[in-house]
């Protein structure tokens, strides 16, 4: 019964919360309903038994990218209300679309109760080992069969990081930075010298 | 009892209000971007329900390896809208046509 509330809860929140993300007319509020729908989708996981998944969403979605989003936000000084004409002059064929592409899910999943799509049979070698909590279940498949996918989402990751760096690092002009081929390329002897002034010359540096 | 098609029916209903948010916002490409981000929050719904309903964990790694590249996606996607405010003062994506696409 508690499951049933909460699923409830949690989808109606979810939902909720994805509609204010695309109608608020501020980003910054719009970044606050995703956290939340966020939050909420990670709920319903954690009722459906993917732990991990849950924390992994709360943790990298909330926990960086909307949080990368506010940053951008903030920080690109934008009039936001320009950007909002055309928002009713859409709305009508977006509805449209919507409903459209709404009806064909809710159609699939109708000939789905009735029986006219068969749903494919895990062949088990994926199953959930047996008396291991989520997180050991996924580690286990992803250390053992998923290992070299694994390495590659890495690797997308460090192309991504790569990309955004080079794409918005810019070179300015007039900044002394420090020359570290110029500084290792220093040798004693061309940086020092002995001298042996004579008492009240001083020394010619 | 709760059955997989109410977690089909709520993932589909937030695919299509992210779609939705992608027509309605046509020129704020940060709110575009955030319509996209709730596509790949309802896929990865769908993807984990069917995956605990049918006791098999291949949907959940996958999952994650879509959460990867969101996070990757959202990084460039943002990263390029910076620079491209930089260079244009706006974010109105509406006319871009700098590359004669």
């Amino acid at each position: 019964m508690i499951q049933v509330l909460a699923f409830y809860l949690f989808a109606a929140l979810t939902i909720a919360a994805g509609a204010f993300t695309i109608l608020s007319r501020n980003p910054v509020h719009s970044v606050l309903w995703l956290i939340v729908a966020f939050f909420n989708a990670a709920g319903l996981m954690v009722l459906c038994g993917a732990e991990f998944i849950a924390m992994l969403l709360v943790i990298v979605y909330v926990g960086a990218v909307a949080v990368l989003f506010l940053f951008v936000v903030m920080m690109l000084d934008i009039d936001f209300a320009t950007l909002r004409a055309g928002f009713i002059r859409n709305m009508p064929l977006g509805l449209v679309l919507a409903v459209v592409l709404l009806a064909e899910v809710l159609i699939g999943l109708g000939a789905l109760g009735a029986g006219g799509i068969k749903l494919g049979t895990p062949d088990g070698s994926a199953a959930p080992l047996a008396g291991a909590s989520n997180i050991e279940a996924i580690g286990a498949l992803l250390y053992s069969k998923y290992l070299f996918l694994f390495e590659a989402a890495g690797l997308v990751l460090l192309v991504a990081m790569v990309g955004a760096i080079v794409l918005t690092h810019r070179q300015r002009s007039g900044v002394r930075g420090q020359n570290v081929a110029k500084q290792n390329a220093r040798r004693p002897d061309e940086a020092t010298f002995n001298a042996s002034p004579e008492v009240g010359k001083g020394v010619q540096l | 009892m709760i059955g997989i098609e109410h977690y089909v029916i709520v993932s589909s209903v937030l695919f299509v209000l992210g779609v939705l948010g992608i027509f309605l916002n046509r020129k704020n490409v940060i709110v575009i971007l955030m319509a996209i981000e709730l596509i790949l929050l309802a896929v990865n719904l769908n993807l984990v329900a069917f995956s605990s309903f049918l006791h098999d964990l291949t949907g959940q790694i996958f999952a994650m390896f879509v959460l990867t590249v969101a996070a990757g996606e959202a990084a460039v996607g943002l990263a390029i809208l910076v620079i491209y405010f930089r260079d244009r003062g706006t974010i109105a994506v509406d006319d871009v046509n700098q590359m004669k696409g």
